[in-house]
C-alpha cells in the first residue's frame, strides 16, 4: 500500500463569465497550485470553462443529512414567502 | 505596471463589457470602475437594510396572523438583500466592518424614501406595491449589469421580490374595497408615497452625477428617466384598478409618446432629505446605530463560544 497521501480537493468551474461556480468533482494534489494544473487537465479539456476554484476538501464543512428536517422542514409551512400566495389580478403586471 | 500591459488590460476590459459578457471580480478593472460599484452596491445593500425600518415597525401592529406572518418575512427578505449585496461589494476588496461604519457615521448614502414614517397601516400597504414595485424595475435592469457577483445578487433578490410588491398590492386592494375610512386610509397612504417613490430614481438624466460613466461601463442599464417612465406607466393601471387616484394633476396618456406625463417632481425636497434632513433621518441612523451596539454582545458570544470549542478540540487532542 501506498505511503504518500496527497490530500484531497474540490474543484469548481466557473463554465462561462457571469454564471457562479459550479461543483464539478476532486482531485488529490499535493498542493494549491498542482490541483489547479491537474483540475484544468482533468475537467478542462473541452473548453468547459473559463476559471477553476479548488478548495482543500477538509474546509468544506457541510449540513448533515440528520439535520434535513430541523434546516429545511420549517419552510414547508410558508407559502406566504411565494407570490402565488397572494390574490392579484393577472392582468396587471404585478 | 508598464504603461504598455497597462493599456493591453484596458483593452481587454473594454472588449468584455463591448461583447456584453461580464466582468468578474479577479479580472483587472479601472480603478474608477470599481469604486462606482463600491459605491453603488454598499448604497444598495444599506438600502435594503435601512430599509427594514419603515415596515418593521408595522410588524406587532399588523391586522391579522397572515399579514404579520407576511410582513416578518418580507423584512427578514430585506436583511438578506442587504447581505447579498454586501457580499457582492466585498469581493470589490472593501470590508464589511468599513461599509458597516460609513453607514453608521453617516458617510454613507442610502434611498432617501426610506426617510419617511410609516403613519399608517395603509402605508405598509403603499411601501410593497410602490417602493418594491420601484425597486423591482431598477433590479430587473441592473441583473444586467456588467459586474458578475452584483448581477447573480440582482438575479437571485428579483426572484425574492415578487411576492413583496404583491402582498403590498394586496393591502392596498383590500383597504381600497373596504369602507369608506379604510378607502381614505389607502387613498393617504398613495397621496404621502406616490411622489418620494418618484424620486427613488434619482435625478433627471441631464442632472444625474455618475450616470453617464455608469452607463458607459454598463453598470447601469437603463437611465433614471427611462425607469421612472416604465415604473409610472405600470402603476398607473393598477392604481385605476382598484379606484384610488395617483395625486398628480398633471398625469395624462401621452399617446404621441405611447407613454404617461406626469408632473415635476420637487427637487428641493429630494435634495433636502438626501442631505439627511427627510422627516426620519435621524432617527433611522440612530436606530441602526443603536441596533449595531446592542447586538455587540451576540458578535462577542459567538467569538467566545467558536473559542472555546477550539480550546476544547485541542485539549482532547493533546
Ligand atoms: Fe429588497
Ligand atoms: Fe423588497
Amino acid at each position: 500500500m501506498s505511503k504518500q497521501h496527497l490530500p484531497l480537493w474540490e474543484v469548481f468551474v466557473r463554465s462561462r463569465r457571469g454564471l457562479d461556480h459550479k461543483h464539478i468533482g476532486s482531485l488529490h494534489a499535493a498542493d494549491a497550485e498542482q490541483a489547479l494544473l491537474a483540475a484544468r487537465d482533468t475537467y478542462t479539456r473541452r473548453q468547459e470553462g473559463v476559471s477553476i476554484w479548488v478548495v482543500r476538501s477538509s474546509d468544506i464543512h457541510a449540513s448533515q443529512f440528520e439535520d434535513e428536517d430541523a434546516f429545511f422542514e420549517p419552510a414547508a409551512d410558508k407559502v406566504y414567502r411565494h407570490p402565488t400566495f397572494y390574490d392579484v389580478p393577472e392582468e396587471l403586471k404585478l | 505596471m508598464d504603461h504598455q500591459s497597462h493599456s493591453a488590460e484596458q483593452a481587454r476590459f473594454e472588449a468584455i463589457i463591448a461583447a456584453e459578457e461580464k466582468i468578474e471580480p479577479r479580472d483587472w478593472m479601472p480603478e474608477k470602475y470599481r469604486r462606482n460599484l463600491v459605491r453603488q452596491i454598499s448604497q444598495h445593500a444599506h438600502s435594503e437594510v435601512v430599509g427594514q425600518l419603515p415596515e418593521g415597525n408595522w410588524i406587532t401592529r399588523a391586522p391579522t396572523l397572515r399579514r404579520k406572518a407576511t410582513l416578518l418575512a418580507k423584512v427578514q427578505d430585506e436583511a438578506g438583500h442587504g447581505l447579498y449585496l454586501y457580499s457582492a461589494a466585498e469581493t470589490l476588496g472593501v470590508s464589511r466592518e468599513q461599509m458597516v461604519d460609513d453607514l453608521l457615521d453617516g458617510r454613507a448614502k442610502y434611498a432617501s424614501i426610506f426617510n419617511y414614517p410609516t403613519l399608517s397601516w395603509a402605508d405598509v400597504g403603499a411601501i410593497g406595491w410602490l417602493v418594491d414595485g420601484a425597486a423591482i424595475v431598477n433590479q430587473i435592469s441592473l441583473c444586467r449589469t456588467s459586474y458578475g457577483p452584483y448581477a447573480r445578487a440582482m438575479v437571485r433578490i428579483c426572484k425574492e421580490e415578487s411576492f413583496h410588491q404583491r402582498q403590498g398590492y394586496e393591502i392596498m386592494r383590500t383597504l381600497a374595497a373596504g369602507s369608506a375610512a379604510q378607502k381614505a386610509m389607502a387613498q393617504d397612504a398613495l397621496n404621502r408615497w406616490w411622489w418620494p417613490t418618484l424620486m427613488m430614481f434619482g435625478p433627471h438624466d441631464a442632472e444625474s452625477a455618475h450616470s453617464q460613466q455608469s452607463m458607459q461601463w454598463k453598470i447601469k442599464r437603463q437611465s433614471n428617466d427611462e425607469l421612472r417612465q416604465k415604473f409610472v406607466d405600470q402603476t398607473v393601471e393598477q392604481a385605476r384598478h382598484i379606484g384610488l387616484e395617483i395625486p398628480d394633476p398633471a398625469l395624462r396618456w401621452n399617446e404621441e409618446r405611447g407613454h404617461y406625463d406626469f408632473g415635476e417632481i420637487d427637487w428641493d425636497e429630494f435634495q433636502r432629505v438626501l442631505n439627511g434632513n427627510g422627516p426620519c433621518n435621524r432617527q433611522r441612523i440612530g436606530d441602526r446605530r443603536a441596533a449595531h451596539e446592542q447586538g455587540a454582545w451576540v458578535r462577542e458570544a459567538m467569538l467566545a463560544h467558536a473559542e472555546k470549542q477550539r480550546r476544547r478540540a485541542a485539549g482532547r487532542a493533546a
